[in-house]
């Protein structure tokens, strides 16, 4: 792999960027810290929702079904297994499921998956209540000794693993074949591109590290109950940031999950019944005023800045 | 025997709630995920002139239906039609009109919350004990059974029989050459995503007689449509039909065989099985 001067730069900024980010717990109290787990958790799901959904313009809905099972296996093996055992089981468990999701539903039209998708969290939601009532336990307890601070760490770096993958994979064959079935499906069918195969693929890293922010979040809960984990509100939550913010590059999602985070803890604390409406009225803007999200905002303003000076 | 006269009343009305959405998703090419908020909102609607006139439901459906036809116009003209028109492929459209029906969705529950709070709410209506077979069931569910067919029926005809029928059904299967023909397109894909809205609040106000429901359960009643409109195959309304009297009779089968609690993962079962088996639906021909 070559790397140019530009892309040196842009590491070694990614780095510093990151080491800040690190340092945070030090600076900011206790309900900055709080926020600040909830942006990184954020920042790790869109990221790796837009690194997905981006190229191929699949709406995908099933972050919280991911997130949930994540979540299980940290609250169901924490006490037979290791804690470091079950980051990575959860990744399996997460990428097993996308992957037959994927066989079943990528072949088909968009509107196809999105409902698949948008089903699939309420399914094994109910299906986990229903087993506890066939078992009689209510919830599970998670009891650890891991702090805020620890799920703080271990969310940057899932952060910092998903803008390294989506970086090789943006310069990879997989990449590029990803970014001609966005443009044109029938023509990378034509050229010769498994176009279901690289969609699964691609698919298996946002169920995969959803799932592994789910295990990482579960400590935080507490008390894990279905209705919790597996939330639709949090998969529509992703869908939002990623989409204000951008999907068109890895830094995009991040432009929105900071701003919506801060606006929806606002609205959560002054107007707490109307949050429902918020969101509504976050995806009517995106479409109708922000389609390329603050990505393509910035660019445009870029874009006006230049021609301006080449007029002077 | 209980549980299939039970399943086929349910199914009856799951019929005219997924009519409306085929009518717009099939005919208007509108994936309308805000149609299970249009239901409650016709609910709603047949609640508050039940409480507060004493209206009856099955009169206040003359009421919700020019309504609910006039509010889905709007909609589709300032909300939809500049997504059709600047859209510049199918997949384009989808997008655009799953975010935006999402996007109204959560504001009509939003504005149902802030209306009429979150509480759950039912009235009594035509709740006497009507005997078939040697078994009982609530006159309600038997009445809104009975509008639900003669609303498909007349639906059915409207669209096999008659000229704006024939019209609406060309633009479902190529909207480019109705427009070669003369077909005013973008009008009449309006009129069906109208149509289809006032045919959703009318069933909404019609199961509100026999369901308890809140101002969140729209998303519900939508993912049940959608089942059905993909089992039934789009634009289909013999399949739409089959399809939600066999929705009906497996929930009713489920929930009082197996357990209450599985209904919808049930449901959910079946649409993965049709995707996997028959994404065309029962009756469709397979497309390229």
């Amino acid at each position: 792999m070559n790397l140019t001067a530009t892309d040196w730069r842009n590491l070694t900024l990614s780095a510093l960027a990151l080491m800040l980010a690190a340092g945070l717990p030090w600076m900011i109290g206790p309900y900055g810290l709080t926020i600040g787990v909830t942006i990184a958790m954020y920042t790790v799901l869109a990221t790796s929702w837009a690194l997905f959904s981006g190229p191929t313009h699949y709406i995908s809905l099933a972050t919280a079904a991911f997130f949930g099972v994540g979540a299980y296996v940290t609250g169901l093996g924490i006490d037979a297994l290791p804690y470091w055992l079950l980051l990575p089981l959860a990744g399996l468990a997460g990428a097993v499921m996308a992957a037959l999701i994927g066989l079943t539903t990528l072949k088909l039209s968009g509107v196809y998956f999105v409902i698949f998708t948008l089903g699939l969290a309420e399914f094994i939601r109910q299906l986990i209540t229903w087993g506890q009532n066939i078992s009689g336990t209510k919830g599970i307890y998670v009891l650890t000794s891991i702090t805020e601070k620890h799920i703080y760490w271990q969310l940057m770096a899932l952060a910092a693993l998903v803008w390294l993958l989506g970086w090789l994979i943006a310069r990879s064959r997989l990449g590029f074949a990803l970014r001609i079935i966005g443009d044109d499906e029938q023509v990378a069918r034509h050229s010769g591109i498994n176009t279901a195969r690289a969609k699964i693929l691609l698919f298996m890293l946002p169920g995969a590290v959803a799932a592994i922010a789910g295990a990482i979040m579960a400590p935080r809960y507490v008390y894990l109950e279905p209705a919790l984990a597996f939330t639709p509100m949090l998969s529509f939550q992703v869908v939002i940031m990623a989409l204000l913010g951008g999907t068109g590059r890895l830094w995009g999602p991040l432009v929105g999950v900071i701003p919506f985070t801060f606006l929806w803890e606002a609205i959560s604390i002054s107007f707490p019944n109307q949050t429902t409406l918020l969101l509504g009225v976050c995806f009517l803007v995106i479409v109708y005023l922000l389609p390329k999200g603050f990505v393509g905002l910035i660019d445009m303003v870029r874009r006006r800045l230049q021609r301006a000076e080449g007029w002077s | 025997m209980d549980v299939i006269i039970t399943g086929l009343l349910l199914g009856g009305t799951y019929a005219l709630i997924a009519m409306g959405l085929n009518l717009q998703y099939g005919m208007a090419r509108i994936m309308n995920l805000a149609n299970g908020e249009m239901l409650v909102a016709g609910a709603f609607a047949a609640f508050w002139f039940w409480t507060g006139g004493q209206i009856s439901p099955l009169l206040t459906v003359f009421l919700v239906a020019p309504a609910a036809f006039l509010l889905n116009w709007l909609v589709y003209v300032v909300f939809l039609r500049p997504l059709v028109r600047r859209a510049r492929s199918r997949g384009q459209l989808e997008v655009d009109s799953i975010l935006t029906t999402f996007g109204l969705s959560f504001v009509a529950v939003g504005l149902m919350l802030a209306l009429f709070g979150g509480d759950y709410f039912s009235y009594s209506y035509l709740s006497v004990p009507v005997h078939i077979f040697s078994s009982t069931y609530g006159a309600n569910r038997i009445a809104a059974f009975a509008a639900a067919v003669v609303i498909c029926g007349a639906l059915w005809l409207w669209l096999n029989r008659s000229r704006a029928g024939m019209t609406i059904r060309a633009i479902a299967v190529a909207p480019d050459s109705a427009r070669l023909v003369g077909i005013d397109v973008m009008r009449m894909a309006a009129f069906a995503f109208a149509l289809g809205g006032a045919v959703t609040a009318t069933g909404g106000a019609l199961i509100s007689t026999f369901l308890t429901l809140d101002a969140s359960t729209g998303g519900l009643f939508t993912l049940k449509a959608l089942v059905i409109v993909i089992m039934g195959g789009v634009g289909d309304v013999r399949g739409t039909v089959v399809a939600a009297l066999l929705l009906g009779l497996l929930e009713t089968f489920v929930a009082t065989v197996i357990d209450p609690g599985l209904t919808l993962a049930a449901a959910y079962l079946v649409f993965i099985i049709v995707l996997l088996v028959r994404p065309q639906g029962l009756f469709g021909r397979s497309t390229s």
